[in-house]
């Protein structure tokens, strides 16, 4: 099980970066991190989800 | 008659104490985008006698910026990087400014290659991300501060620093988003400048949690 965002889902073994095409999230808006690493957009597709792994997907919204 | 350099320098150190003082005075932190957040974070850390600050926004100051950003109306079509660089001076005359005039992008972060901290104040979601994951990818080491949901008239209190990574600090409330509504009001936003700024000062202090 991986927790992401507090929630633990089935994703162990999965790709971070088919876990992400499979959800809501908006790829230009977002940053991944991953047992406090942020994890670059270039790495999504190498970065295999592991058992116990803990996810926040930080989605940023407008205004400064 | 403006206060010499060593005044200046005097009235921090006997705040800080020269350790501290030291490290602030020594520091080069960049401010990415110059308006509600970027304008107000930048002033908070001239004031606090941070040394450097490279500044970084393509813009120009406009009629409908002044009811959140800190320049003045004399200043309505200037470009932000001169109006902003004009007013810090004001108050921190010896501060080296940066001028980058520019919008940043994956292809062009060269000029925040000085920064040990770095502060996104972005207006727009994607450059927001485009920053922090271009970030982690080149300059793991350095820190960086961004901000996220602070419009509208909600409570201040929702307002608050995350730290997500221990080099990533988020702050803001996550949610609420500039362009609806009331959009950006003044308070809400200078709060969450503050929450980036005394995020950078703690940091530049060795205080790293929130």
């Amino acid at each position: 099980m991986v927790r992401i965002n507090g929630e633990w889902q089935d994703l162990a073994g999965k790709s971070l970066a088919a876990f992400l095409a499979e959800s809501a999230y908006d790829l230009g808006r977002i940053a991944v991190e991953r047992n406090g690493e942020i994890i670059p957009k270039s790495r999504y597709a190498e970065t295999v989800l592991e058992e116990g792994d803990a996810v926040e997907i930080v989605g940023f919204v407008g205004g400064g | 008659m403006i206060p010499t350099k060593e005044e200046l320098q005097k009235a921090l150190e006997q705040r800080y104490g020269a350790a501290l003082y030291r490290r602030i005075a020594e520091a080069a932190v960049a401010v990415c985008g110059l308006g509600g957040l970027g304008s107000h974070i930048a002033m908070a850390l001239a004031r606090a006698g941070v040394g450097r600050l490279i500044l970084v926004d393509y813009d120009r100051v406009e009629a409908g910026n002044l009811h959140r950003q800190l320049y003045t109306a004399e200043q309505v079509g200037w470009l932000k990087t001169e109006a902003l660089a004009e007013v810090l001076k004001a108050a921190a005359p010896y501060l080296a400014i940066e001028k980058h005039a520019l919008r940043l992008t994956a292809q062009n972060l060269e000029p925040l290659s000085g920064a040990g901290i770095i502060c996104e104040a972005f207006d727009c979601p994607e450059a927001k991300a485009m920053l922090v994951n271009q970030v982690a990818e080149r300059w793991p080491e350095k820190y960086l501060i961004s901000g996220s949901g602070m419009a509208g008239l909600g409570s201040a209190n929702s307002i608050r620093t995350r730290r997500i990574t221990p080099r990533f600090y988020l702050c803001g409330d996550g949610v609420s988003e500039g362009g609806s509504g009331m959009g950006l009001v003044s308070s809400r936003v200078m709060l969450c400048a503050a929450h980036q700024a005394h995020a950078a000062l703690r940091i530049l202090a060795g205080e790293f949690d929130v």
